[in-house]
């Protein structure tokens, strides 16, 4: 089985989809050609022709505009946003628009779009090259939002976004982009959307993190079995739509639960999980939800090993939580 | 192409090289184009393309529009639904323009272009549901009055955030012509969307991709209460194409004739291969921006008057009646059986249960609902069961 890296993985899912399905089509800033900024569209435009990459102008509102339109009339377009610090120009397009159209016509519009977007810090990327809004987009109802940790779940996954009937954003972790390496089937298979993954099987303390900082999540919970301490660790892989059932099944079992996500932690969806997991979990907790997360800041430039959530950090949190 | 860049570009190294800016001078460069005028005559020189059983069946749909207008308001005045924004005085800029267009060519409305979708078989019961949103809406009530969806006619979903649907025509012209299919899409808009990013982003990935699709600005001088004045100093609408490297054309929105000639000139031209058009269909609104608002406070009353004259219904008429294809009794006729047509769409949409049953809240969300939209339903109805006040509005408008 061929390794790779996610870039590759990415990659591979759009040829196999785009080889499968004509519907299919790419379109973003620099997707042609030169194959994107991280070379995750690199070859499509050669193999598929400039019709169905497409090279856009610089607008992000315009690529998910258009991309919308594309969708309403029957294709499945995989739209690019060079990074999620970039998303905003589209941001109505994205809430107001895609998210709302099967809703508002009575299901006479669907729109399966894909938005494939690069996130999150620790490339040096300061302020607008490092953030995480995917709690933004947790908030609009009709949207689905993926995060893959690795390359094979990366395929997989944005396989599954490709052909869901609804609206996915993908948000693909940079940070880990050429460092995740890993064995990927050839050909098509699917991860589901809404299926978390226990990475790491554990008693004491439910560890739950998705994309970069899954690593970290792992990291620390190896440290924390150095310690003694045995942590199961769950990479949520979709956000919307949640495994709430796995994430019930861990904590009821474990007892403690902490969250991870580098985006800030007000209103991130580690403050969504903890309300979810003291409401349905309330008589098995033996410690509150504890939340290791980026701080109420924008993302740093100098700083940014202080402000990620890495495993020094998510360790303490786990001391803490047992032994509290 | 007239606007092609040239393959030379000169060079000059003398000062003063800078365009100016002369007033008048797009004026000139983009003339209203006009077929009949205010006294339904043919212009001088002008031919009438359209067939008279058309320009015919047309008159009748603006006639139909005026009154359903006209009819909806007084609703609204009489508190049976919330709300209601029309097209009176802009009723030319609409069916000229769809008649002008093949069945398949998607309609990517804003949100006064109702006619659209009559002109569509969109039917004017299910029309009067959606104003009522009650249980015959086949958009079941979740939006606002006038914000219908008609795909069997190709008529795209309405939202409010203005502009959006620019650039989603732009899109579906793309997928269109990639599975060759003969459709160019018409996105319909305000001259206020002109200032929106949604219009100049569509305009230029349209020019750049070259995609078969038409751009109507219905320029009615008036973004509630913002005159066109205040939303741009270009003195056209039309010559922002030659800034996208497109064809762009100024238009007499109040004249059925002229609005459909052009529209089915750009139609022709996208079909080809030529790409885009921006059409500034110049109208006016002859009444608010909607139910919500009153004009007289923004707008004195003598403005509106030379507008009168212009009247796109009145111009048909006396262009109808001067070709012997209308007359007065003919006429009242029509209108009568107009009247009677919208008396009895409103009585069967008013006959509707009030309301959608509250799954239709949870569903179309997603495909299929998710978890949390299945527990919320749930709640909800054991909220509605122990208390019917959760379920009765009068606890919401007071």
């Amino acid at each position: 089985m061929p390794v790779m890296n996610v870039i590759q993985a990415v990659n591979d899912a759009l040829r196999v989809e785009m080889r499968r399905d004509p519907k299919v089509v790419v379109l973003g800033e620099d997707v042609g050609a030169f194959g994107g900024v991280f070379r995750a569209t690199a070859g499509l435009q050669q193999e598929f022709g400039a019709m169905r990459v497409v090279d856009t102008p610089l607008a992000e509102g315009g690529i998910i505009g258009t991309a919308a339109g594309m969708a309403l009339y029957g294709l499945r377009p995989v739209a690019e946003i060079q990074f999620a610090d970039f998303i905003y120009p589209a941001f109505d397009q994205i809430v107001n628009e895609v998210a709302k159209f099967r809703h508002r016509s009575g299901g006479q519009y669907p729109c399966p779009i894909t938005i494939r977007t690069p996130y999150g810090g620790g490339i040096k990327g300061g302020h607008y090259h490092s953030q995480s809004p995917e709690a933004l987009f947790l908030h609009t109802p009709g949207l689905k939002v993926v995060v893959p940790s690795g390359p094979y779940d990366a395929k997989g996954l944005l396989l599954s976004a490709i052909r869901d009937p609804d609206p996915v954003i993908f948000f693909e972790p940079k940070r880990v982009y050429r460092a995740a390496r890993g064995e990927v089937p050839e050909g098509e298979y699917l991860v589901p959307l809404g299926k978390a993954a226990v990475t790491r099987a554990g008693t004491q303390l439910t560890l739950i993190a998705w994309g970069a900082m899954w690593h970290e999540a792992e990291q620390a919970a190896k440290e924390a079995e150095a310690e003694g301490i045995d942590v199961e660790v769950l990479d949520l892989r979709s956000l919307q739509p949640l495994d709430i059932d796995a994430i019930t099944a861990s904590v009821k079992k474990t007892g403690r639960a902490v969250v991870v996500h580098e985006a800030p932690r007000t209103c991130g969806f580690g403050a969504e999980l903890s309300a979810l997991i003291q409401e349905r979990c309330f008589l098995s907790l033996e410690a509150p939800v504890a939340r290791v997360t980026g701080f109420d800041t924008p993302f740093p430039y100098t700083l940014e090993a202080e402000y990620l959530p890495r495993a020094p950090r998510i360790l303490q949190a786990i001391r803490a939580t047992l032994s509290y | 192409m007239k606007h092609a860049r040239a393959t030379k570009p000169p060079v000059r190294a003398d000062a003063g090289t800078a365009r100016e800016w002369s007033p008048g001078r797009f004026l000139e460069e983009f003339p209203l184009y006009r077929v009949v005028d205010e006294e339904g005559r043919l212009l001088e020189g002008a031919e009438l393309e359209i067939g008279e059983a058309e320009l015919l069946a047309l008159y009748r749909w603006m006639v139909l529009g005026r009154a359903l207008d006209e009819r909806m308001v007084t609703l609204q005045r009489q508190g049976r639904i919330g709300f209601y924004i029309g097209a009176i005085g802009e009723e030319a800029t609409v069916f000229g323009a769809v008649a002008a267009l093949q069945p398949q060519d998607w309609i990517f409305p804003s949100y006064r272009e109702h006619g659209a979708a009559f002109m569509r078989g969109l039917p004017l019961t299910t029309f009067m549901a959606n104003l009522f949103g009650n249980a015959g809406d086949i958009v079941q009530g979740r939006q606002m009055p006038c914000h219908e969806t008609w795909a069997p006619g190709h008529f795209v979903s309405i939202s409010s955030p203005i502009a959006t649907q620019v650039t989603q025509a732009v899109g579906a012209a793309w997928a269109a012509r990639i599975q060759g299919d003969d459709m160019v899409p018409i996105a319909f808009f305000g001259d206020g969307s002109t200032s929106a990013h949604d219009f100049h982003t569509g305009l230029n990935f349209a020019a750049v991709m070259k995609v078969p699709v038409i751009f109507a600005c219905r320029n009615n001088g008036w973004a509630i209460s913002t005159p066109s004045a205040s939303q741009t100093i270009s003195e056209t609408m039309a010559q922002k194409a030659i800034g996208y490297g497109m064809r762009g054309e100024r238009v007499d929105g109040n004249d059925l004739v002229a609005v459909w000639t052009a529209t089915r000139r750009a139609r022709q031209r996208a079909a080809a291969g030529e790409g885009p058009t921006l059409l500034e269909l110049v109208t006016y609104r002859m009444e608010g921006h909607s139910t919500s608002d009153d004009p007289r406070a923004y707008r004195p009353a003598e403005v509106v008057e030379p507008w009168k004259r212009k009247d796109p219904i009145k111009r048909v008429q006396k262009l109808l009646t001067a070709r012997g294809l209308l007359d007065e009794a003919g006429d009242a006729a029509l209108r009568d059986e107009v009247r009677l047509q919208i008396q009895v769409a409103l009585k069967e949409a008013e006959a509707f249960p009030p309301k959608a049953p509250v799954e239709s809240l949870f569903e179309d969300v997603y495909a299929e609902p998710g978890w949390a939209q299945r527990e919320q339903l749930a709640e909800l109805k054991a909220a509605m069961a122990a208390d019917p006040r959760v379920a009765n509005p009068r606890h919401i408008e007071g």
